[in-house]
């Protein structure tokens, strides 16, 4: 194999990025939800375990919330620094998109998010929950225009060309592309998941510890719930979403199949290696006719395979795999969140069920990779679809460069996520105890 | 009607980096100081930080994002050049944003180790973005003589920031804290002073562009105004400073206030200096700027929301009125 050069590593420096960025905002968009609620039942109950349990969460809020604004702010200098050539073409469409999030959500929630963490004394009570519910509308808000932009990549539309440049002759049509209400959507749900199996599995850790504590028994139901609400929407909007992809990127969905070549009435391939030098799929488990029945509801329908796609084709493997992790942990999720709401309404929580949910504290962050993984390595060869590729927007930054910011990125994030996780578990074994019970009336 | 967009962009990129660096600039100094406090202190001064320092960086997105999105041909060339500065600045900011959230649920050797990152993260960052305005304002030359203006501009930025973070900490703290950063504050002065003597002078040897346009007289008699202010309003922070180290209080927000002027001052020069380039010598703000359409669309967005995110902002400021106490984040 050739080693690394600058576009391999330009890619995965970003792609590491992006991958350590969206862990954070996975977690606080829905958790700033989650939080609200808290709130609103101290502002209702008055109770000082609610206050203790808002005060807890918000902690773990923050130290997300922290983790995803400082990669998220070397998001913003990557975009030009690893791909020039992005905002040269398509600059006049990312651009305001970009602008509009740092406007209408990145100053809103900072500014907020210190009123909410450190205000509680100094604000009146509804002026601290508006403050709370603002952050959520800020991690919100900021969700809907990345998701505005990097679905526009995908389904580009409402573009048009004038004085060679590519500029926006609809932006309605730009925001609301094609697959937009469906990644949104898709998202937003993968995010309340997320959190709710993260509320529910750090909860679970607590209980294992005090199994008495009472608000950590709260907080147990108050994630499992969720879960099991969010879960089964969650595949239908899926389901959708690759309906969706059919219709405007069928290659991404060849590939996300393992379809090599066109056929009627192909079949839905459960388990197989793909296999590019050969064209075809090795060690094949597959249901004749399936994908022809799950993706047209008609047995023998026609299914393009990669070959009718060719040369522009994405990686099959990745796709492949990655797909099948993100419905196998979404399926795992589901089934899950069921079984703990089940165990729930019996009232009986052993030791064994909370061990499962502890176990199962980060499965929304497997889940929410494996999708991001199908949905960017299927678009490619593509940055923006049939209008610029990857390969034409990467930059001139030396290879010494790349690798030398690449191993400092590296070690930065590795000591961040390993803080991150240590802390988090020991916030949460730490329960409520250490949350002091000041704080203003409701 | 016709309005000159590139303009209006090169005004509110400027703002928004002037904004960015008086606000982080107050916060990273307050970090850089950290070594020099007892533990009371540290939590004090954290304290006095925390409940600004995210909004703070926001600016320094929303700087870089209008250069991104108003001048896209400038965007690469500048980042493309200051690569490993600006990849050292984030990996600064990343470690000192996390540490404010890591420091105080760490305990033990673990608790001493994100003071530390608080600390490095806060100097790497400020010193990193000197080496950036030095490199920038040379056009990115290279050679020994750009590398040493360099690490003197890097030196002289880490000054004012403290200067800024010492007098904030004037501003926001009281007792030997408050005794202590008037002695920072005033250390902080005199590096600033020689930071800004030594940039002033050595700016128009490496820049031909930036000489022509300081000496030429008679321009040159009203352009003097600047440095002229900027030592007056220098004296006038070192007085105040004096009658507040012998126990006057009413004083105590007039060294940030000219801490900031001074700043402000320093960053109209520099403006001067280069306008119209955005890549000094080669790329006017004209030539490097995007479509109008996109201009456009991005204005009106800059002119309804930017007056409620002042307003918030006030607001935030507000609430956080008077001194820094300890224990309001548990």
């Amino acid at each position: 194999m050739d080693a690394l050069d600058a576009i391999d590593i330009a890619r995965i420096q970003f792609g590491l990025n992006i991958g350590f960025h969206i862990l954070f905002p996975t977690i606080t968009i829905a958790l700033g939800w989650i939080l609200v609620w808290f709130r609103v039942q101290y502002a209702r109950t008055g109770e000082p375990e609610w206050l203790a349990t808002y005060k807890l969460w918000t902690k773990i809020f923050a130290l997300s919330f922290a983790m995803g604004v400082v990669s998220g702010i070397v998001m913003s200098f990557q975009f030009g620094t690893n791909w020039p050539g992005y905002m040269n073409t398509v600059g006049n469409i990312a651009g305001p998109l970009l602008a509009y999030e740092v406007l209408t959500a990145f100053f809103l929630e900072a500014t907020f998010l210190g009123v909410m963490l450190f205000g509680m004394n100094r604000v009146p009570g509804w002026m601290h929950l508006t403050a709370t519910v603002l952050v959520a509308v800020g991690t919100t808000i900021s969700a809907f225009w990345i998701l505005a932009l990097n679905s526009w990549m995908q389904t580009p539309t409402g573009h048009v060309m004038a004085d060679g440049q590519l500029i926006a002759g609809d932006w309605w049509a730009v925001i609301f592309n094609p697959s937009f209400p469906y990644r949104f959507t898709h998202m937003l749900l993968a995010s309340g998941l997320t959190a709710a199996f993260l509320v529910a599995g750090l909860s679970a850790w607590r209980l294992l510890k005090v199994s008495e504590d009472l608000a950590a028994q709260r907080t147990l139901r108050t994630g499992i719930l969720v879960a099991a609400v969010l879960a089964p929407l969650q595949i239908l909007a899926g389901d959708l979403h690759g309906l969706n992809t059919l219709t405007h990127q069928p290659a991404k969905i060849a590939a996300m199949e393992a379809l090599w070549k066109t056929e009627r009435g192909a079949p839905l391939v459960l388990f197989a290696i793909p296999n590019p030098q050969s064209r075809t799929n090795d060690y094949a488990v597959q249901i004749p006719q399936g994908a022809s029945l799950v993706l047209k509801h008609e047995s023998d329908a026609e299914l393009k395979g990669i070959e009718f796609f060719a040369p522009d084709t994405p990686p099959v493997a990745p796709v492949f795999f990655a797909f099948r992790v993100m419905v196998g942990m979404g399926v795992l999720m589901w089934l899950l969140a069921w079984f703990g709401a089940w165990r729930l309404r019996i009232g009986s929580t052993p030791p064994w069920v909370l061990w499962i949910f502890a176990g199962a504290t980060f499965s929304g962050w497997i889940a929410t990779l494996a999708g991001w993984l199908v949905t960017e390595i299927g678009r490619q060869p593509w940055l923006v679809t049939g209008v610029l590729r990857t390969a034409e927007a990467a930059g001139e930054v030396s290879e010494a460069q790349l690798g030398a910011s690449l191993t400092g990125y590296l070690i930065t994030y590795g000591i961040m996520l390993i803080a991150y996780i240590v802390v988090l578990t020991h916030l949460a074994g730490a329960g409520t105890d250490k949350q002091t019970a000041q704080g203003v009336l409701p | 009607m016709n309005i000159d967009l590139p303009l209006i962009f090169a005004l509110l990129m400027g703002l928004a980096t002037l904004a960015y660096v008086v606000l982080d600039g107050y916060d990273l100094g307050v970090g850089m100081l950290m070594p020099a406090a007892d533990e009371g202190e540290q939590e004090l001064m954290v304290a006095s930080i925390g409940p600004f320092w995210d909004a703070n960086e926001t600016w320094l997105v929303l700087g870089v994002g209008i250069l991104l999105v108003a001048f896209p041909h400038a965007h690469g060339i500048i980042l493309g050049a200051l690569y490993l500065p600006v990849v050292a600045m984030l990996i600064g900011l990343m470690f000192r944003g996390v540490a404010f959230e890591f420091r105080v649920k760490a305990q033990g050797w673990h608790r001493e180790l994100w003071n530390w990152l608080f600390w490095f993260g806060s100097f790497l960052a400020s010193f990193a973005q000197g080496v950036m305005l030095a490199r920038y304002i040379t056009g990115f030359e290279s050679g020994f003589g750009y590398f040493l203006f360099s690490v003197i501009v890097g030196a002289g930025l880490c000054g004012g920031y403290v200067l800024m973070g010492a007098t904030w900490l004037v501003l926001k703290t009281e007792g030997s804290l408050q005794k202590k950063s008037i002695a920072w504050a005033e250390w902080g002065l005199l590096w600033v002073a020689l930071g800004v003597m030594m940039v002033s002078l050595a700016t128009p040897i490496v820049s031909e562009t930036v000489r022509l346009k300081w000496f030429d007289f008679p321009r040159t008699l009203a352009l003097m105004l600047l440095p002229g202010m900027c030592l007056a309003i220098g004296i006038t922070v070192w007085i105040s400073l004096r009658r507040l180290a012998r126990g006057a209080t009413r004083v105590e927000w007039l060294p940030f206030a000219g801490s900031v002027a001074i700043f402000t001052i320093a960053f109209a020069g520099l403006a001067y200096s280069l306008f119209p380039y955005v890549v000094i010598d080669r790329l006017t703000i004209w030539e490097a700027a995007s479509h109008p359409s996109a201009l456009k669309v991005i204005l009106v967005g800059v002119l309804v929301v930017v007056p409620l995110i002042i307003a918030y902002s006030a607001f935030s400021y507000r609430v956080f009125w008077g001194k820094a106490r300890t224990g309001m984040y548990d």
